[in-house]
This record gives C-alpha cells, sequence and structure tokens, in this order.
C-alpha cells in the first residue's frame, strides 16, 4: 500500500457517497436479505443493510465499484452498524466480527482490482465505524438525566471487536463516523489505540463528527471547536464532519475547525437537507459547486459525500477537487 | 540542576502547543491568558455542604453549588468525592453524568480529583469534554506513574501531577524542581504525554504556623514555579492558594491579604492556575499599606520577626462582623391581626400558616379566621390597591399568602361541615375557543379571586357550548372572556349572540389584548341585550364586577353602561364614515416601489430550512425586552426606567428581582425548551400582491399579502409586503424567509404553581416564557441577518437598538398589524413543516400552541418597513378570496377585523 500520508500531501482525496442509497434500489426483499445462509433465521433481517455483506456480496461489491469509476480514492466498509450493539436489533451480535471481516474483503478486494488497472492513483479501503444507536452521555430517559444506556466499557468492547475484523479483512483506514456522542467515539478511540497496542501497528484514523442542525453543536451538545479538542489527544490522519447537513451548512463548521488543527480536514456533506418526504434533492452539479466553495477557502483535504449522495455526485465532486491544491497540513 | 533543556526547545508545528481543555465549550489556555480560576467548592474535601448533600443524596442541590461556581466565573471545575462515608466511584459518575445534562454546567471542562485510581478512571469514562485528572505522582513508583498517565493520555485528559515522589512530598526548593524535572522527563519522553497537557502542583504550604521549616514555604514555592516554568517547556503550573494562610483561620481579613500577596508574586513567577475562593481574596491595590507589608515580610520571608509582627498585627485588624437583620422581624412582635395584615400587604408567607393557626385558636369556628382575620387584611390591600398604593404584582402576591392560609383552614372548615364561605358573587373565566392566551385572564381571576369573588376558570381554548353549559350548571353571576388574537373577537360576538338566544341575564365581561372599547360597542354590546363591560385591566375589573352585582344599583348602573355603550358606538360608526378608501386596483397603482436594478439583493448563505433545538435560554436573556414584561402586569413605563419611576419604581424593582430569580431557576433547572425552525427561499412578487416561493425555479408555496387602502396624500404609497420582494417581471432572483419560534414547558411549570396554591409564580413563569420566545424571534432574526442569510454579516447593534427595531429588513408575523390576516400562518406551517419538526400547532383560530410562540416573515431588502395594514374594503376582500381559491365567506370570516364598516 503507498503511505496515504504521502499522497495527502499532494491532492485531495475522494471519499465515497453513500451506501445505503445506493442499496435501495436493488429493492431487496426480506429473501434477499436473508440469503441461503439465514433463510430460517428467528427474526425479520429486511433492513439490516451491514448483513447484505454476506447475504449479497455482488451487490455491496458493484455499490464500492461505481464510487471507484466515479474517482472515489477510499471507499467505506458495509459496517456503519457493525458492532454487537447495533446487531442486538437484529439478534445478530454473534455476527459482528465476521461482518466486519467480510466487509473489509469485499472492498478491499474491489481496491485492489482499481489499484491494478490504475497504479498511478492507489485506491484506499476506509473500515467505517458508525455511532451505534446508543449514547453514552446522554440519557434516553427524560425523568433520569443520570440514566445511561450505555457504558464506555461496553463502547470500547464492542468498537474493538470491530476494529479487529475490519482490520483483519484489510481496511487500510479506520473511520470514526457520524460522531454524535463524542463520548462513543472517545471509546472507539481508546479501542483503536487498544489495538494497536496489543498488535504493534500503527494505522490511520479518520474522525469525522456531526453537527445536528443551526445551533452549530453536535447532539451531545458541543461546538465543532470543543469537540475537535475531544478527539484530538490520538494522532489522527483527519478530523471533518459528515451527515446532517449539506456543503453549505457545513463550511462554517470546517473554518472553525480548519484554522485549529494540524490534521487533515475531511467533509462528507448530505445531498442538501432532506425535504418533506425525506429524500435529498440536491443535484450533483449543485453539491460539487457548494464544495467548490471550500476549495477555494483551502479547507479541505478529503472530500466525499453521506445520505441522498450517489456516484454521479462523487463523479462531479471529484471533478471538481481535481482542480485544487489540498489544504496544507503540518502535522500529518 | 536542570541545566539541560535544549531537547525541550518549542518544536516548529503550525499551531504553538497550549493546554486546550474542552467542556462543550473550549478552554484554550495561552500564555496570554489571564490566570485560570479552577472551581473548588464540589469537593468534598473541601466544602462540607457538598459532603452532606452528596451524602444525603441530595444532587440537585450538589449540582446547584456547580453552577454557582460557573455562574460565578469558575473556568474548571474540580470535582471530588473522597470520602470514607459515601461510595466515591459510584458517586462520581452519577454527579458527572448528571452534570453532563446541564449544559450551563457542562459548559466548562471538568477537573476529577480524586486520590484513587479507580475513581479517575470511572470519571473519565463519562465525560465527552477533555477534562483534567488531578492527580498522579511519582508516590508509588515509576511503573504505576507511567501506567496511570498512558491510560491517561488514551482517554484523552491534561494531568496534574504532584510534587510528590517515593521519598515524600516536596517541601523544599530543591525536591520540587527535582521531582518535577524527572516527572517530566518520564511523561514526554517515555509516554509521549504531550508536555502543554501537564500541570504541575509544587505544594502550597502554611506559612508564618511559627515553626522555623515554614518560614519558606510561600518563597519556596513561587521560586520553583518560576524554574519550572523556565526549564519545562509548556507545562502549566497551580496550586491550592488558601493553604498559605492556614495558621490565619479566622482572621479572614489577614487571610485574604496573604492570598492575593502570595497570588500576586506566584503568578508573576509563572502559576497560571489555581484553586481560589474568590470571596476570599483582596484586591491587592486595596490592601491597606501596612497590611501589607506585614503580609509580605511572611509570604516572602523577609524578615526573621516577620510572623511574630504579623501576628500581632492581625490583632488589629480582626474583621467586624455584619451587622444581623434582627430588626426586619420585629413586626413579628404586633398583635396577631397586625402581623396577620402585614403578611398579607408584604406578601410574606413565611408565617401564615402558624399566624392562621393562632387566629384559628382564638375564634370559635374557623371560618371566621377567613371572614375576620383574613378578610380585614386583604380589604386593606384591596383599598392600597383602589388607591394606587399597592402595584398588580403586589396584590398577586398577596393572594398566595391568602391561598396558603386559606388552604390551611380548609381542612378544619370541612370538618366542621359548615356551609361553604359565602362569596360575594361567582365569577366564570374563560379564553374562548381557538385562543390560548391566558395571562391577563389569570390575573383578573386572581385579583377577583382575592377579592372574595369564587372562580370558575375554564382555562384556554374553551367551546361556547362548554361556557354556557358551566354557567348555567353553577349558576355564576358573571362571565368574562379573554383572547389575544383577533379571530377570537368572532368567538366572543358568537357567544354573545348565545347568551341572548338562550336569554340569559348575568353581565359579560370583555377582556384581553385585541379587545377594545371599540369593538366592544360595536360588535358585542349590540347582540346582549344585558351588561357587556370591556374591563382590559385588572384593577377596574373589581369595581366593575362590584357595581354589576351591586343588588341594589346593579339596575341603574346596568342601563348607565348600555346607554354609554350606545353612544359611544354611534360615535364611532359616524367616525368611521369619515374616512374613506381607494379601490384595490387604484391602491395597486400606488404600490411602493423599489428601484430593482439599483438596490442590493443578498443571497441567503444557505436556502432551504434550518432548525434549532440546542440553543440555551441563557443565550436569549440579552434579547428580552422587558417592558412588555412590565406591561403584562400593568406596569406602564420603559425599562430600565421604569424601575426608578417615581409612582411604580419601588414595585416595578421588587418585579423584576422576583423575575430575574424565577429566571434563573427557569435557567438552571432548564424548565422551558426553546425550539425554531426557518427557511430561506427564492421568491418573487407575482399578480401585485401575492410571493411565489420557489425552489430551483419550481413554485412551492404563495403567500398572499394585503394592501392598504385607506385614502392618502398624493404621493403616499399605499403599502403591501409584497412591494418589498422583487417582481417576478424584473426577471431577478429575490429571496424571503419565514420562521417559527417557540417556548415549550411553560404551561406545566405554570401548572405545577398552580397546584401549588402560587398563582403569582404561575402568571410570571408565562410572562416569562412569552418574553423569551420574543427574545428567541429576535436572537433567530439576527442570527439570520448576519448569519445564515448574512445580508449584514458586519451589524452590530445593541439589545435597545434591537428593540427599537434599528436592524435592516422587517419580520412582521401574520396577526399582526402589517399582515392581520392569520390564514397565512397555514402557508407558513406547510411550507416549514413546522408542526412535525418543532411541535407548534396551530389552532381552530389559528392560534399557535404553546402560546410562548413567534412565526412570521423575514424581508431582507434595506427600503422595506414595518407599517400598518388599516382597514380594507370589499373588492380586496373579494380579489384576496379569488387568488387564494376559497370561498367569499371564508375570507369575509377571516378578515372581519380588517374591514372598513360601512
Amino acid at each position: 500500500m503507498s503511505d496515504i500520508r504521502q499522497i495527502l500531501e499532494k491532492r485531495i482525496l475522494v471519499l465515497d457517497g453513500a451506501m445505503g442509497t445506493m442499496l435501495q434500489q436493488y429493492n431487496f426483499t426480506e429473501e434477499d436479505f436473508r440469503g441461503e445462509r439465514f433463510k430460517d433465521f428467528p427474526s425479520p433481517l429486511k433492513g439490516n443493510n451491514d448483513l447484505l455483506s454476506l447475504t449479497q456480496p455482488k451487490a455491496i461489491a458493484e455499490v464500492h465499484a461505481k464510487y471507484f469509476e466515479a474517482g472515489a480514492d477510499i471507499v467505506e466498509t458495509n459496517t456503519f452498524s457493525g458492532t454487537t450493539i447495533g446487531m442486538a436489533d437484529y439478534n445478530m451480535e454473534h455476527l459482528a466480527y465476521e461482518l466486519n471481516y467480510e466487509s473489509a474483503k469485499i472492498a478491499k478486494q474491489v481496491a485492489d482490482e482499481f489499484t491494478a488497472k490504475e497504479p498511478h492513483k492507489p485506491r484506499f479501503v476506509a473500515g467505517s465505524i458508525g455511532p451505534t444507536n446508543r449514547t453514552a452521555s446522554m440519557s434516553p430517559d427524560v425523568n433520569d438525566p443520570g440514566y445511561r444506556a450505555v457504558t464506555f466499557d461496553e463502547l470500547r468492547i464492542a468498537y474493538k471487536e470491530q476494529v479487529e475484523g475490519l482490520l483483519d479483512g484489510g481496511s487500510d483506514i479506520l473511520l470514526v463516523e457520524t460522531i454524535f456522542d463524542t463520548l462513543n467515539a472517545k471509546a472507539a478511540l481508546f479501542a483503536i489505540e487498544e489495538v494497536k497496542a496489543e498488535r504493534n501497528i500503527d494505522v490511520p484514523i479518520m474522525v469525522s463528527g456531526t453537527i445536528t442542525d443551526a445551533s452549530g453543536r453536535t447532539l451531545s451538545g458541543q461546538t465543532a471547536e470543543a469537540f475537535l479538542i475531544s478527539v484530538s489527544h490520538i494522532p489522527l490522519l483527519s478530523v471533518g464532519f459528515n451527515c446532517a447537513l449539506g456543503a453549505n451548512l457545513l463550511q462554517p463548521h470546517l473554518e472553525a475547525i480548519a484554522s485549529k488543527t494540524d490534521f487533515a480536514i475531511s467533509a462528507h456533506p448530505n445531498a442538501g437537507l432532506p425535504n418533506a418526504f425525506g429524500e435529498y434533492d440536491e443535484t450533483p452539479e449543485e453539491m460539487a459547486a457548494q464544495i467548490e466553495e471550500y476549495l477555494k477557502k483551502d479547507l479541505i483535504n478529503i472530500i466525499g459525500g453521506c445520505c441522498g449522495t450517489s456516484p454521479a455526485h462523487i463523479k462531479a465532486i471529484a471533478e471538481v477537487a481535481a482542480k485544487y491544491e489540498p489544504r496544507s497540513v503540518v502535522g500529518v | 540542576m536542570g541545566s539541560n533543556n535544549t531537547k525541550y526547545e518549542i518544536s516548529n508545528t503550525k499551531h504553538q502547543k497550549h493546554m486546550m481543555l474542552s467542556g462543550l465549550e473550549p478552554l484554550i489556555i495561552t500564555p496570554e491568558s489571564n490566570f485560570i480560576n479552577v472551581g473548588e467548592r464540589t469537593n468534598v474535601a473541601g466544602s462540607r455542604k457538598f459532603l452532606r448533600l452528596v451524602k444525603e443524596e441530595k444532587f440537585d442541590e450538589a449540582l446547584d453549588i456547580a453552577r454557582h461556581q460557573v455562574d460565578g466565573g469558575a473556568q474548571i471545575i474540580d470535582i471530588n468525592m473522597d470520602d470514607g462515608l459515601i461510595d466515591g466511584k459510584q458517586a462520581m459518575v452519577r454527579f458527572l453524568n448528571l452534570i453532563a445534562a446541564e449544559p450551563d454546567i457542562s459548559r466548562v471542562p471538568i477537573m476529577i480529583d480524586s486520590s484513587k485510581w479507580e475513581i479517575i478512571e470511572a470519571g473519565l469514562q463519562v465525560v465527552q469534554g477533555k477534562c483534567v485528572v488531578n492527580s498522579i505522582s511519582l508516590k508509588e513508583g515509576e511503573e504505576k506513574f507511567i501506567w496511570e498517565a498512558t491510560q491517561i493520555k488514551r482517554y484523552g485528559a491534561a494531568v496534574i501531577v504532584m510534587a510528590f515522589d517515593e521519598v515524600g512530598q516536596a517541601d523544599t526548593y530543591e525536591r520540587r524542581i527535582e521531582i518535577a524535572e524527572r516527572s517530566y522527563k518520564i511523561l514526554v519522553d517515555i509516554v509521549h504525554f504531550p508536555p502543554e497537557d501537564i500541570i504541575f502542583d509544587l505544594n502550597i504550604f502554611p506559612v508564618a504556623t511559627g515553626m522555623e521549616e515554614h518560614r519558606k514555604n510561600a518563597i519556596d514555592f513561587i521560586e520553583s514555579t518560576r524554574w519550572v516554568r523556565e526549564n519545562l517547556p509548556h507545562v502549566s503550573v497551580s496550586g491550592g492558594v488558601s493553604n498559605v494562610s492556614f495558621s490565619f483561620r479566622g482572621n479572614n481579613v489577614v487571610r485574604e491579604a496573604m492570598h492575593s500577596v502570595f497570588l500576586y508574586h506566584a503568578i508573576k513567577a509563572g502559576m497560571n492556575m489555581g484553586i481560589v475562593n474568590p470571596t476570599m481574596l483582596e484586591v491587592y491595590d486595596d490592601i491597606p499599606k501596612d497590611l501589607l507589608e506585614h503580609v509580605e515580610d511572611v509570604v516572602l520571608d523577609r524578615r526573621d520577626d516577620a510572623t511574630e509582627r504579623l501576628l500581632e498585627f492581625a490583632e488589629t485588624v480582626k474583621g467586624q462582623k455584619k451587622e444581623d437583620n434582627t430588626t426586619a422581624l420585629e413586626w413579628r412582635n404586633q398583635p396577631l391581626q397586625e402581623r396577620i395584615t402585614h403578611a398579607l400587604v408584604k406578601g410574606i408567607d413565611t408565617f401564615i400558616v402558624e399566624d392562621a393557626e393562632e387566629a384559628r385558636l382564638s375564634v370559635e369556628r374557623p371560618l371566621q379566621v377567613i371572614e375576620g382575620h383574613l378578610m380585614t387584611g386583604m380589604n386593606v390591600v384591596g383599598d392600597l390597591f383602589g388607591d394606587g398604593k399597592m402595584f398588580l404584582p403586589q396584590v398577586v402576591k398577596s393572594a398566595r399568602v391568602m391561598k396558603k392560609a386559606v388552604a390551611y383552614l380548609n381542612p378544619f372548615i370541612e370538618a366542621e361541615k359548615s356551609e361553604e364561605q359565602k362569596a360575594l358573587g361567582k365569577v366564570l373565566m374563560a379564553t374562548v375557543k381557538g385562543d390560548v392566551h391566558d395571562i391577563g385572564k389569570n390575573i383578573v381571576s386572581v385579583v377577583l379571586g382575592c377579592n372574595n369573588y369564587e372562580i370558575v376558570d375554564l382555562g384556554v381554548m374553551v367551546p361556547p357550548e362548554k361556557i354556557i353549559e358551566t354557567a348555567k350548571k353553577e349558576n355564576v353571576d358573571a362571565i368574562g372572556l379573554s383572547g389575544l388574537i383577533t379571530p377570537s373577537l368572532d368567538e366572543m360576538v358568537y357567544l354573545a349572540k348565545e347568551m341572548e338566544r338562550q336569554d340569559f341575564s348575568v353581565p359579560l365581561l370583555i377582556g384581553g389584548a385585541t379587545t377594545s372599547k371599540a369593538h366592544t360597542a360595536v360588535k358585542i354590546d349590540p347582540e346582549y341585550k344585558n351588561a357587556v363591560v370591556h374591563v382590559n385591566d385588572a384593577s377596574r375589573a373589581v369595581t366593575v364586577v362590584g357595581d354589576l352585582l351591586n343588588k341594589e344599583k346593579s339596575n341603574l348602573y346596568v342601563a348607565k353602561l348600555k346607554k354609554e355603550y350606545e353612544e359611544f358606538r354611534e360615535k364611532f360608526l359616524k367616525r368611521g364614515k369619515t374616512k374613506s378608501y381607494i379601490s384595490i386596483e387604484e391602491a395597486r397603482k400606488r404600490k411602493f416601489l423599489i428601484d430593482w436594478n439599483n438596490t442590493e439583493i443578498v443571497k441567503p448563505k444557505a436556502l432551504g430550512i434550518q432548525e434549532l433545538k440546542q440553543i440555551s435560554l441563557k443565550e436569549l436573556v440579552p434579547f428580552i425586552d422587558w417592558s412588555p414584561f412590565f406591561r403584562s402586569w400593568d406596569l406602564h413605563g420603559k425599562y430600565p426606567n421604569i424601575l426608578e419611576d417615581d409612582v411604580v419604581g419601588e414595585q416595578a424593582t421588587h418585579l423584576y428581582e422576583d423575575a430575574q430569580k424565577m429566571l434563573a431557576t427557569i435557567i438552571a433547572k432548564q424548565q422551558l425548551t426553546p425550539k425554531a425552525i426557518f427557511g430561506l427561499f427564492e421568491a418573487n412578487t407575482i399578480n401585485d400582491d401575492d410571493i411565489s416561493i420557489s425552489k430551483k425555479g419550481e413554485e412551492i408555496a404563495v403567500f398572499r399579502t394585503l394592501r392598504q387602502q385607506l385614502q392618502k396624500r398624493e404621493g403616499k404609497p399605499s403599502f403591501a409586503l409584497a412591494d418589498f420582494v422583487a417582481p417576478k417581471s424584473s426577471n431577478l432572483t429575490d429571496y424571503m424567509g419565514t420562521f417559527c419560534v417557540s417556548v415549550f414547558g411553560a404551561d406545566e411549570l405554570a401548572q405545577s404553581y398552580k397546584d401549588r396554591e402560587d398563582d403569582y409564580s404561575a402568571i410570571m413563569v408565562q410572562a416569562l416564557a412569552d418574553r423569551f420566545a420574543e427574545a428567541f424571534a429576535e436572537y433567530l432574526h439576527k442570527e439570520v441577518r448576519t448569519k445564515h442569510w448574512g445580508y449584514a454579516p458586519n451589524e452590530d447593534l445593541s439589545n435597545e437598538e434591537l428593540i427599537k427595531e434599528s436592524y435592516k429588513g422587517i419580520r412582521p408575523a401574520p396577526g399582526y398589524p402589517a399582515c392581520p390576516d392569520h390564514l397565512e400562518k397555514e402557508t407558513i406551517w406547510d411550507l416549514l413543516n413546522v408542526e412535525e419538526s418543532i411541535g407548534v400547532k396551530l389552532t381552530e383560530s389559528l392560534a399557535m400552541w404553546p402560546a410562548a410562540s413567534v412565526s412570521g416573515y423575514y424581508f431582507a431588502n434595506q427600503e422595506s418597513k414595518y407599517f400598518g395594514l388599516g382597514k380594507i374594503t370589499d373588492d380586496q376582500v373579494e380579489d384576496f378570496a379569488k387568488r387564494k381559491e376559497i370561498t367569499k365567506d371564508k375570507a369575509r370570516k377571516w378578515l372581519h377585523p380588517s374591514i372598513a364598516v360601512n
């Protein structure tokens, strides 16, 4: 693997777009989700997108290939909910390691094919580590603000298993993303540090928070800068934001951190804000035009898309990103 | 020692190595930063009160202590649960979890303070921000030190290192710098701990203890601080300052001086953070010269006899105690009736139960206390109020005392099964169907209630059938109707008709912000043959109801009223005819013209819809306009001048103080929740008076605006809001916005006070919620102007200027003068998906629920201005119905209050 850190100094790297949006187009049925292996599984499985890495691996590989074709340098593994905590909803806790391992393997295989075809543009796999559906610093019970549905240790253990699967399957990077509670992310980072120390390896880590609305804070209440400070104890490849907002609304928060860190800056915004039907309707051209504003302001090292983005979006973004120099970074 | 410091030179990174900590907000400590003050009252070892609260698991009150410190300026709060009688780990986790739910506390970084590693680690696992660990040391050897530091680094925290090693605690200059340097080397070279995240606590020990070996305690600390800051790059130095003056416990004058002298010199030497009790600190420059000299002699160890001299001097400056305020309670020595009257007049409820009991024992039947003692007191209140010597907020407080006494006496009265207390009369009060505003109604209810009327309060949004039915069932003596929005006026007319049809004879009272004597006289009075009175302030309500229900004189009074209203009506209608109106076509020809080719149109930074659900109440406080708050209590005048007013100043000040107290509680306990949604869109005026909202060129909504039709002087334009947006024909893309802000939780909170017989606080809650909603609208408008739309990015207006609306652009609200039509709220609701997104509902009369809500439009053009529509004529109503594709009847119904009477 070429060192991604060196490439980052030379050009802006492009991350892929949404996996979920792409999978919707396959219209998978309950039977498709189950495949042969889980045909007798006692509880419903439709909607468990991570499981498709085991039951519909071709589709997953196809999506990765489409994003690489569109110009992505990095694709994310299909593991957003791949922890024992996330899988508990489907009674599939026991599959957590396997899901991560297989998902990374699928992505890595596609990446290697593209790298072989275009050696000047090596492709990378980022192991996607989602926020889980529980929060470590907020109470789900309005009557008991001191209650917590999950502890740091529970998260740390779950994340550690996910990290091991992702690394064993061949991930080049670990991407802790869609962070709405910084404490969850700190547990994930703690787990990664443990694995790094135990295996005596180094692995590039990307961290990406989520600013939930116009108040400019994460769901757990931190400002962009407080979030940055809270995750900067670990040597990161990049820090940035994704999801919840479209490219234009994300800009002030990127500006807030870009001048305050030596890490690379990443962004993968949504295709605008959802309309009344929950759909994203920002076109590739519109989104790319907004992202060009980031590039003009020298804010970005890694750029991609989140909810509602497609290969067409990534293609448009990659084209505009190719025209600009990356933000200069000292600390990478 | 310490000569080999070259390897710790500052490396060349883009960003300087400053200690950066975080709560919900960042705290960055740079060489330019002032001394960082660490709050220490949330430490069981340092605060008896905090220890007791934690032991008793009174965490709510324990949180108040933390909040107090943050409000008082602590930039970090130290939390320590090390006590033999509490489960320190559990208490630490519980307290930190609770703090996380309090944004006003958790905005600052936390210092997790314990001598037990398991408590420190448990703390690190529940805080999302970057903390400080207090502390680790070489006390138990390098291995443990390295392991703990490695873990702390992995959790992402800064660390305080005590000057303590295997041998013991450093108590000399040499030992301090020896341990500091050794700790630093291990941390930086072996653990790779960021040096900027290291804080040394170099042990502050007492001076002037009389022991020879303690003489250099302060100066050694100061000098070793200087060495550490010069030789160990990027680190900070901290310490607990109060230790230094330990031997002068009981003499605060000397202690405060010692603290400031010590800090003055330690800060100069490089101590940049520490635990200091701000109330135990004298200003260095304010220390008397002689005291200063004696204290500096001790702290800096300048004389052999420094301690003796200070001890001697200290005797002469022992602090004086504050005067006690027993005089304030002198009234308690007066006779019973005087005490009860005093309590009622002053609104003091502390002793009222005790006094009521004494009164009960002195009479034959408990009812006599109410009829005798309490009514005597309330009569005094009533007289003072009538004479303008007491003001509404005081009367409401008196009512609270009265209620408390009555609540105490009731069980005794029940037990006696005596007949009910004979009220002067029974009054039904209701806010009409579709309307949610009830502050005014509540105030009138309370005032009537404490004048011995029985109140049947049906609350808000009361359908007419229920009012009629209850009035019959309860056999009430009068009905009071309230409403704030214009559609409520029609509800009142309808109710008057129903009362007439069903042959009612009780008087009808009309009140509320949009009601007027004119409306009452013209629209309501003719529909009901019995008395109809417009009563818009609480003080008049008592006399009016008194006159209406007075058996001897009421007939005469009613006849007089009817005549007065009839005359008023005739005069008013005549006056109405003198005004003339132009046709809508003519008015359109006279529209307000903006030179669209030469005006500035700014494209919003972000088009589309955004929500704000995480705004803290505290951020809204500076935007509060207090004048209307006083108005809601019938105190008239502009804030802040009203506080100094000759007549109402004292009362206004009391009210304001109570409001501030409640405000602080509401903020601290997050009892109200502000939420907002707004959208910025492409917009163009079409067909003269409509504004087409579009997304990427496709129309997604149309706002209908109304145009002034009153005949004006030649050259004066006839305004419509549509004039402020570029017409489609200009081929320019213009923009407008819409918004809704709301404050949730006021009803529940007010009810909780009502349940405790505390109407004063209940009304206060509602009044404050309304102020918060308005403040939120002001805040959001500013955010929109400067950020989200960004057409006035450099605006810098004071709150006063905001209240005066000196900003560029306007935010008119449907239902208010520029656009009195409430129907357009439905369009806003559809466009922004308001109800589903933030939960604000529209009633059938298009009032917003919760009541503390504001919705409206944003216009950015610099020539846009607020105006009043005035009356319009039938041709516009017809045209409006056609444009909006609704029936003429529906249009007439909603525009009714704006239609000129012909």
